[in-house]
């Protein structure tokens, strides 16, 4: 397991370090994913598979979905200079290295003989749900409260303004300093 | 049996670079992307932590990491929006007036 660990961690290194330093933001966001996968790897070969597949499912999976998502909505990664230059396979040949990478690692640990991997102690979901609902149960409602708040807010932040005016108002909207 | 200083090792290095990141990059989107970085190895050294001492402890404290950088991203990027419908950018340094 050290080579595996070894192999994914220089892989997120390395492509955090590339996400941070790209122009272009969806560029970084394809980057960011091969990171977070990394650190999921390294999660899978030093025994916590739970953790690396919530890492998947929800950073990888949500969160960086939202990030997409805002960069399309603000439309800011279509800059003159990107237009003009090809954007082909120089661009995603790198990320698709090292997801490559990645996944020849998941390959390697999923064919091996399972008695081989019994060098880090394996911890399973059962524990982790079984201590998180009993010792651990008032943080996890203070989370799920935590995740109520961001929904609000998130709402609040994000709605649309609908003003309804008077027709005679309507006229001389722009003489009103709107908000 | 990777050596617990390694793992450790490897997370101080992510957050190096998430630091490094969030203090260079003056787009809100990179410094939202920077913070995650951190905030992953920051996930990942309690992970490691409990490995060290085969604790599930660990997990349990990286599920807490993962529901706050949730809803860390979701109210940040609703203010990315507000920003980018008031002032038509997100460099950070166009923010340099409290009025107007």
């Amino acid at each position: 397991m050290d080579i595996l660990f070894i192999v994914s961690s220089i892989v997120a290194v390395i492509a955090s370090a590339m996400a941070i330093t790209r122009r272009n933001a969806v560029h970084a966001l394809l980057f960011l994913i091969v990171s977070l996968m990394g650190v999921s790897m390294m999660m899978y070969t030093i025994g916590a598979p739970y953790a690396a597949i919530l890492e998947i499912i929800v950073y990888a999976g949500a969160i960086m979905m939202l990030f997409v998502f805002t960069v399309m909505m603000l439309n800011l990664s279509v800059s003159p200079e990107d237009e003009k230059r090809k954007t082909g396979f120089k661009t995603w040949i790198f990320p698709l290295i090292l997801g490559a990478v990645l996944l020849s690692i998941m390959a390697i640990s999923f064919l091996r003989d399972p008695s081989w991997e019994g060098l880090h102690q394996v911890i399973l979901p059962k524990h982790v749900g079984r201590l998180m609902f009993s010792h651990y149960l008032l943080p996890v409602e203070l989370a799920g409260v935590l995740l109520l708040a961001a929904i609000v807010g998130a709402y609040y932040l994000g709605r649309t303004r609908k003003r309804n005016l008077h027709r005679y108002l309507q006229n001389q909207e722009d003489s009103y300093d709107t908000l | 049996m990777i050596p617990y200083e390694i793992q450790i090792l490897v997370a101080a290095f992510l957050f190096a670079i998430g630091l490094i990141g969030l203090l260079t990059r003056r787009n809100l989107i990179f410094m939202l992307m920077s913070v995650e970085i951190m905030m992953n190895a920051g996930a990942f050294a309690f992970v490691a932590s409990g490995a060290r001492w085969t604790q599930a402890d660990g997990q349990v404290m990286f599920l807490f990491v993962l529901t706050v950088a949730a809803a860390e991203v979701a109210v940040a990027l609703a203010l990315l929006i507000l920003m980018h419908k008031h002032f038509k950018t997100v460099d950070t340094n166009q923010l340099n007036s409290l009025k107007n």
